[in-house]
């Protein structure tokens, strides 16, 4: 017998009515979240991933399908009943409130004894390093602050499973940066599992165990951050994941001629779809030797962003291809606009995303 | 002239607030003192008497309006707090339009709203004439000319303003502070009494606020629909002004009435927690 997992979804739908007509937010969506996992749902905005992750908080009722939590099915239990908390977009914590009061909302909920509350605020507050600040009202509290005090005020219930709906959203870059670091220890040191909505790839990639990348009301790929970004399985995930180099044609005898060149697809036959992240690409004057992937084409521009140069290169057919170029020897660049190029890969970087 | 400009332009307000509140304040102050008659003229004589003179004999008046006063707002808070909390959180898109239907009534004169409620009020009038020929009341049943008409008046009559500052304060809740409390075990009742309820406190105090004050110096609605057991002061005030045109002792009673609410509110606003009680008012 495997370990109950924290949750489940078994095809669930959401259906709202809108202007007489039935909309599908959600489109049937299956999953697995195991226990004490960091779980990430991606996908742009419309996408459904709040959708889905309020009717695992309860606020929202599937129109079919089951939620479970801990292989208990919960789908009609109301969210005060359920063992899981959330941090919601812009935190939402009570205005007229102190912190500590914020904090010890769920547990005087729950009934729990005064010293008890007392001395799991009271952790609680040290691990999101807010002590001394008990008695401030979230208005007086920067933007950091009230999303510590929002998880705090989430994770002191000990939940089988905290929900976090895009917490980082309306932070600036640097703090957003620190805080998903912040969030990626506080999760290591209180084990819990965590289910994270956002539309921001990098974060995903950063912090998530797995990642499930949602498009109109599906899932469209589930798999760990390193699968999803080196084999998206779909067109979708290779163009919302990072930058990503679309080359379409008909494969024959694991050959794809582009451009004046080949690309190897080992194995396929037929029209194929073809991926290459921009940074396996190396860019050369000279013609590379046999064995790679290259095709020939012209640089249509060269941004320099520091750590490396991004070029736009143009095949003879007309597709534009993003080649990244690490600035490790000096500071000059290969090639200028206008430049006639060579692109290269190894075949392995190369992935077909279906034919 | 730069630092100046600010001043400047603030001019008008404050000549407003000097010439239609400042003046006419001094003036009742000082009539308020004075003795005479409106033939002969009055003349200052410091007479603080007038306040002990007016308090003596319209005392039973004075403490009527508070209780009136006081329990239309009572009727006021019971009905407006519900119909604000459904229109901010139910009403959907409907909103304004049910906004609207709240204002409505007051495209029509106070006055003569009040007058249309003592028809319907009558004795053998519309509503309970007929339900006396069909039985349904005794014959000597009667609600005009009783306290309940008057306060039932007064709460008709400024229901609005009780229900408008409760529903902005309600409309600024934000919903997901609600569902904050849900996903915190709070039961639906737990998160109306926890969160939503004191939340919309400030608009519970601007609305006793604009209520109690009006409806506890209110004439018209003692006056048409009270009779004569049911005075309240501001039909003293009022025909001591404009009937016996004996301006000191209006004067007197005015500003004791201002006096008597002023401490009121303050002690309200003390018993409300509520540290600044024009800036609750205003939000």
């Amino acid at each position: 017998m495997t370990e109950l997992n924290a949750i489940e979804l078994e095809d669930v739908v959401k259906e709202y009515l809108s202007h007489g007509e039935v909309v599908q937010a959600v489109k049937g969506v299956t999953l697995e979240i195991a226990e004490g996992e960091f779980f990430s749902l991606l996908g742009p905005s419309g996408c459904g991933k709040t959708t889905t992750m309020r009717m695992i908080a309860g606020f929202e009722e599937p129109s079919r399908g089951v939620v479970r939590l801990h292989g208990k099915d919960v789908t009609d239990v109301p969210p005060n009943k359920r063992d899981v908390n959330m941090v919601f977009q812009s935190y939402a914590l009570f205005p007229h409130m102190s912190v500590w009061d914020n904090v010890a909302f769920g547990l005087k909920q729950k009934k729990t004894p005064q010293d008890e509350i007392k001395r799991r605020v009271g952790e609680m507050l040290e691990i999101v390093d807010l002590v001394g600040r008990e008695k401030r009202r979230p208005r007086e509290m920067s933007g950091g602050q009230q999303q510590r005090v929002a998880l705090a005020r989430a994770l002191v219930n000990r939940p089988r499973a905290l929900l976090l709906d895009e917490p980082l959203g309306a932070l600036d870059l640097k703090l957003r940066q620190a805080m998903q670091i912040e969030l990626k220890r506080i999760q290591r040191e209180v084990g819990i599992t965590f289910v994270y909505v956002t539309h921001d790839q990098s974060e995903a990639l950063t912090m998530s165990d797995r990642i499930a990348v949602m498009n109109d009301g599906l899932v469209e790929q589930l798999a760990a951050p390193r699968e999803i970004y080196e084999r998206p399985a779909t067109a979708f995930v290779a163009g919302f994941i990072g930058t990503s180099n679309l080359l379409k044609g008909t494969a024959n005898g694991g050959t794809l001629k582009i451009g004046g060149g080949r690309v190897l697809v080992p194995g396929h036959e037929g029209d194929v779809t073809v991926t290459v992240r921009p940074e396996k690409i190396t860019i050369g004057t000279g013609e590379p030797e046999p064995g790679v992937s290259s095709v020939r084409g012209t640089v249509s521009e060269m941004v320099y962003l520091g750590t490396y140069n991004s070029y736009s290169v143009k095949l003879p057919d007309g597709a534009e291809i993003t080649v990244f170029e690490q600035n490790a020897h000096d500071a000059t660049a290969t090639a200028e606009r206008g430049d006639s190029v060579w692109l290269s890969w190894q075949a392995q970087h190369s992935y077909v995303i279906g034919s | 002239m730069k630092r100046l400009t600010p001043y400047l332009l603030a001019l008008p307000s404050w000549m407003w607030l000097a010439i239609f509140l400042v003046v006419p304040m001094v003036a009742m102050a000082s009539v308020s003192l004075q003795t005479g008659n409106a033939i002969d003229g009055f003349v200052m004589t410091f007479s603080f008497s007038n306040f002990g003179d007016a308090l003596s004999r319209y005392s039973t008046q004075l403490l009527r309006s508070l209780l009136y006063g006081g329990l239309a707002t009572l009727a006021m808070l019971l009905i407006g707090y519900p119909v604000a909390y459904w229109i901010a959180f139910k009403a959907g898109a409907r909103k304004s339009m049910y906004l609207f239907l709240l204002l409505l009534p007051f495209f029509v004169s106070f006055v003569l709203r009040t007058i249309s409620w003592s028809f319907l009020l009558a004795d053998n009038g519309i509503l309970f004439g007929t339900l006396k020929s069909w039985g349904v009341l005794p014959e000597g049943f009667h609600v005009l000319a009783t306290t309940v008409a008057v306060v039932g008046g007064l709460t008709y009559n400024f229901l609005p303003f009780m229900i408008l500052p409760i529903y902005v304060a309600l409309e600024r809740v934000d919903p997901r502070v609600v569902e904050a409390a849900q996903d915190l075990y709070a039961s639906r009742t737990a998160a109306f009494r926890r969160v939503v309820l004191p939340l919309s406190l400030p608009g519970v105090f601007a609305g006793v606020l604009m209520t109690f004050v009006p409806a506890t110096a209110d004439p018209v609605n003692a006056q048409v629909l009270g009779g004569t057991e049911n005075t309240m002061i501001g039909n003293i005030i009022q025909t001591a002004y404009l009937t016996n045109l004996d301006y000191p002792t209006a004067s007197a009673l005015s500003f004791t009435l201002m006096a008597v609410l002023l401490v009121g509110i303050f002690v309200y606003a003390r018993a409300l927690g509520t540290e600044n009680v024009l800036e609750a008012a205003a939000r």
